[in-house]
């Protein structure tokens, strides 16, 4: 059988780079196919080479679609074909319905006026295929992500979708909204739709796709059929970082001290919808050169717990108490918490936490500029130097500390965000979701350095959906749901399944 | 021999390989520095040297000193990521007030100068207030600022023009630093009428002083290993700057020597270039433009410190206006109209961007004064106020456009 799609010996190169180097990949119909490679690797821009997003003439190789040779020039063209790209940054229009949204530039109408009674019916029976019980009148705006993911899945099938690409789907989702994903894509196979996913997380890959193909600097490192042998996770990551990883957590030394930080009686109302409380009498802790993980489901309240305790930066009605070092503090504002010694390193590193179009070294002192002023004067020398030491502590990949931080991959920019935050000098750190979308390689670093603060005794808060990390890193994990503790494991007794029956079971 | 050679020829490869690449990143300061002199010489050529004679030179601070000391605080403005349209309004509202304390009711300009920048930072307090604690976009507060403070110095004035200001007030934008060297005979020796040594002085010393910073601000960079400018543009783009320096200092010479508003400009342009440069406060402004989500994360007030740039704004708009009624000699209920435009043209042309966090003094300053050129140069050849505003908005859009070209062939 002739399969669906075979790219050829792809070569693309960018000034300077050779991103993909005669990259094969051959997609047989039917088949959920994974493509995993770290960060960087050229995984995305392969998929560009095949949407079309660089047209046919702008690299070297051919791509074979349904037995013909393709020449696709345009996003257009390639979805005329039924090739459909979904991002991993969404691309909804947050005020508009998901009627509107599933039929935007495809509007059912005559004559340029749009037929609304056929865009309901038909947004209806889309939404019945992807599961997904919302109005067709209801904004986006008002989803969460998951769902939001399932609108552009349905948005896919209602221009007749054949190859579906779905660019790291779940990297954002929670395990359950991620399972409910991964169960909607098996679901489609079965209808015959083919799917190339991008993922990092190789326990989904494993679980639905057929074939998995390993690209590493721009090249095919393998292809694996999980039909014919057994595909494991080690061998992936061996594939992709071309080097055996024996350990996914670097060692510790697990020594915890005093009691750093306390939190009590903590609850806080939600910041548009004053009626609606988002966190309920929240009480933990945390001890010097400890690493305390906050598990729980996306929209459990972990982010709103972290930022209504760094200086209300999210919240209303907020009250509890927070003692350091058995003190009570005042972390009413911002610059209070900081002063504190609290530090919040956030999930969204691009909106949250770094001036993209600033350099390395002015992100990294913005957290502390009088350390490196004089009466308000910013010392140029003393601020290079602090950013020199950060970038060689921390490993930060880049010519120099004078770059734009956009300039760097996702891996690096989230060591500047480290970086800052270590600057601010903490005593306690909150990092929500440190390693979210960054590669094996990078996340190991990261995990390195979390290691080497808590030696240096510092008290580490770490939300995480992913499991297996807060498993791998932690000491103590409190488990979180709707807004609440709902148990408190010690490293020994937790387990994947542990956590996931106390969240089911309250 | 031949392996030296063709090492020799690598180095000298890579050499012009970073020069280009530095080139290209810095395409924007260098192409508004050329930008000003092309214009320049095409107008000296087209004017017939009119251009560059003396008394025009002199008369083109004069007519551009408001515009640049609004253009320094806008800066601000538009590098937090804001808009202040009302300027124009706030300017001609402050010299109507100046105008009433001082020509009607006979007050003491030492009493009322320092009343009138006092009112100037209340209106931008006022304004910021809005914008940065109740987050009502600048554009809108402005907007109503812009109808607010016409209306007010149409009603201040009762629609009259109020003047004469008395000699001294006019003295703080038609005066003239008097010569204080005891070199009168520099004059009969060069066979000139007259010959200001403090303004030549001046110029040249300033020549100096520009040259030996950037000296040191180079050895200290190379300290850090800091990939600076190429060493070929240091010297080129400094000899030009000293030539311009001392020509035009010999040329005000020659006139009636400094003007008074020509010293508060270079002052307050050397400080708000200090203060956007090298101190927390100006750092913390380019952060909250750039990212203010990520800055107020960062502990960082960013209500305050936007609540700040619109009061500075308001006491440059005051000082402004100030200067052009002394200019005028008279307060007039149309003074300031329109100059909002002519302001914010300034600081885009100067490189700023229109969301916020990208943007230099400096830039800003010679925006300013392509502007003051364009305008002056079209009136000198007799080109009518239609043309002349057609030509403007183009020059404005050309500028922005090579902005977003750049920044696109870039990435």
């Amino acid at each position: 059988m002739t399969p669906l799609l075979e790219m050829r010996s792809i070569t693309k190169t960018f000034p300077g780079v050779k991103a993909l180097d005669s990259v094969n990949l051959s997609v047989k119909k039917g088949e959920i196919h994974a493509l995993v490679g770290e960060n960087g690797a050229g995984k995305s821009t392969l998929m560009k080479v095949l949407s079309g997003v660089y047209p046919a003439g702008n690299y070297e190789g051919e791509i074979h679609y349904e037995g013909e040779l393709a020449q696709f020039n345009s996003i257009n063209d390639s979805e005329d074909r039924g090739v459909i790209i979904i991002h991993q940054e969404l691309a909804l229009i947050p005020l508009l319905s998901i009627a509107e949204n599933i039929f935007l530039g495809n509007e059912r109408s005559k004559n340029g006026i749009v037929n609304w009674h056929e865009t309901f019916r038909s947004t209806e029976v889309l939404l019945e295929k992807v599961g997904l019980k919302e109005s067709p009148n209801t904004l986006v705006d008002s989803l969460g992500v998951g769902k939001q993911q399932l609108v552009e899945i349905a948005k896919a099938l209602s221009k007749d979708v054949k190859l579906l690409i779905l660019d790291e789907p779940t990297a954002a989702l929670s395990e359950s909204d991620s399972q409910a994903l991964l169960d909607l894509m098996l679901e489609l196979k079965e209808q015959g739709v083919t799917s190339i996913i991008i993922s990092h997380k190789l326990n989904e890959v494993r679980k639905v796709a057929d074939t998995v193909t390993v690209i590493r600097d721009g090249a095919t490192v393998s292809t694996l059929d999980a039909n014919k042998e057994k595909i494991t996770e080690d061998q992936i990551v061996r594939d992709m970082v071309g080097r055996d990883m024996a350990h996914r957590y670097p060692e510790r030394k697990r020594k915890s001290g005093d009691l750093l930080m306390e939190v009590d009686g903590w609850n806080v109302w939600h910041q548009d919808h004053a009626d609606r409380q988002v966190i309920k009498d929240i009480k933990f802790n945390v001890r010097a050169g400890e690493v305390v993980g906050i598990a729980g489901l996306m929209g459990s309240g972990r982010t709103e717990l972290a930022m209504s305790i760094f200086g209300k930066a999210y919240g209303n009605k907020i009250s509890g108490n927070v003692k350091i070092h058995g003190k009570p503090v005042d972390v009413s504002t911002i610059d209070k918490a900081i002063n504190a010694g609290l530090a919040y390193v956030t999930e969204d590193r691009k909106t949250l936490g770094l001036v993209l179009e600033e350099t390395i070294v002015k992100n990294i002192t913005l957290t502390n500029l009088p350390k490196v002023s004089t009466n308000g004067i910013i010392n140029h020398a003393e601020e290079t130097e602090v950013a020199e030491k950060y970038k060689a502590a921390m490993n930060i990949r880049t010519p120099s500390v004078f770059q734009q931080v956009v300039n760097l991959s996702g891996g690096n920019q989230q060591k500047v965000v480290l970086s800052k935050w270590l600057f601010a000098e903490p005593e306690i750190l909150i990092l929500d979701e440190p390693t979210r979308g960054i590669d094996v390689g990078a996340k190991y670093e990261i995990y390195g350095i979390i290691n080497e603060l808590s030696a240096q005794g510092k008290g580490v808060v770490m939300i995480s959906s992913e499991m297996p990390e807060l498993l791998g890193m932690c000491d103590r994990i409190y488990v979180m749901n709707e807004g609440a503790f709902v148990g408190e494991l010690t490293a020994k007794e937790a387990s994947q399944e542990r956590i996931m029956s106390l969240i089911v079971t309250e | 021999m031949e392996l030296s050679e063709t090492t020799a020829q690598a180095t000298a490869e890579a050499k012009s390989n970073a020069i280009g690449t530095y080139l290209k990143s810095h395409l924007r300061e260098y192409g508004l520095l050329f930008a000003l002199i092309a214009i320049m010489a095409f107008f000296q050529i087209v004017t017939d040297g009119v251009l560059l004679k003396s008394v025009n030179i002199t008369n083109l601070f004069l007519q551009n000193s408001y515009i640049i000391i609004m253009a320094l605080g806008m800066l601000m403005v538009i590098v937090a990521g804001h808009i202040d349209l009302s300027v124009g309004s706030v300017m001609g509202f402050v010299g109507a007030l100046a105008a009433i304390l001082i020509v009607q009711w006979g007050w003491s300009m030492w009493i009322a100068i320092p009343i009138c920048l006092v009112v100037g930072g209340l209106i931008g307090a006022a304004q910021g207030y809005w914008v940065a604690y109740w987050k009502i976009p600048s554009f809108i507060v402005t907007l109503a600022g812009m109808l607010v403070f016409r209306g007010m110095s149409l009603w201040l004035l009762d629609g009259q023009s109020v003047g004469p200001f008395p000699k001294s007030f006019q003295l703080l934008s038609t005066g003239f630093i008097p010569d204080m060297l005891p070199t009168g005979y520099v004059a009969d020796v060069l066979g000139l009428k007259r010959f200001n040594s403090t303004a030549f002085a001046a110029g040249v010393l300033s020549a100096f002083a520009i040259v030996w910073f950037g000296l040191k601000a180079r050895a200290r960079d190379k300290q850090y290993g800091i990939q600076g400018e190429p060493y070929a543009f240091f010297v080129g783009r400094n000899a030009i700057v000293s030539i311009a320096l001392v020509f035009i200092a010999y040329k005000l010479a020659t006139f009636r020597g400094l003007p008074n508003v020509l010293i508060s400009m270079a002052v307050l342009t050397v400080l708000y270039s200090f203060l956007t440069q090298n101190t927390t406060l100006g750092r913390r402004v380019y952060a909250l433009g750039g990212n203010i989500k990520a800055a107020k994360l960062s502990g960082i007030k960013t209500e305050r410190l936007t609540f700040l740039t619109f009061a500075n704004m308001g006491v440059l708009a005051a000082l402004a206006g100030l200067v052009f009624a002394a200019r005028l000699n008279t307060a007039t209920p149309k003074a300031g109209f329109a100059v909002e435009l002519d302001v914010i043209a300034a600081v885009f042309i100067g490189g700023a961007s229109m969301s916020g966090g990208v943007g230099k003094v400096i830039g800003a300053v010679v925006g300013a004064f392509i502007m003051g050129v364009m305008n002056n140069g079209m009136s000198i050849m007799g080109i009518g106020i239609d043309y002349q505003q057609m030509i403007k908005g183009l020059v404005l859009l050309a500028a922005v456009f090579f902005d977003v070209y750049n920044k696109q062939k870039q990435s």
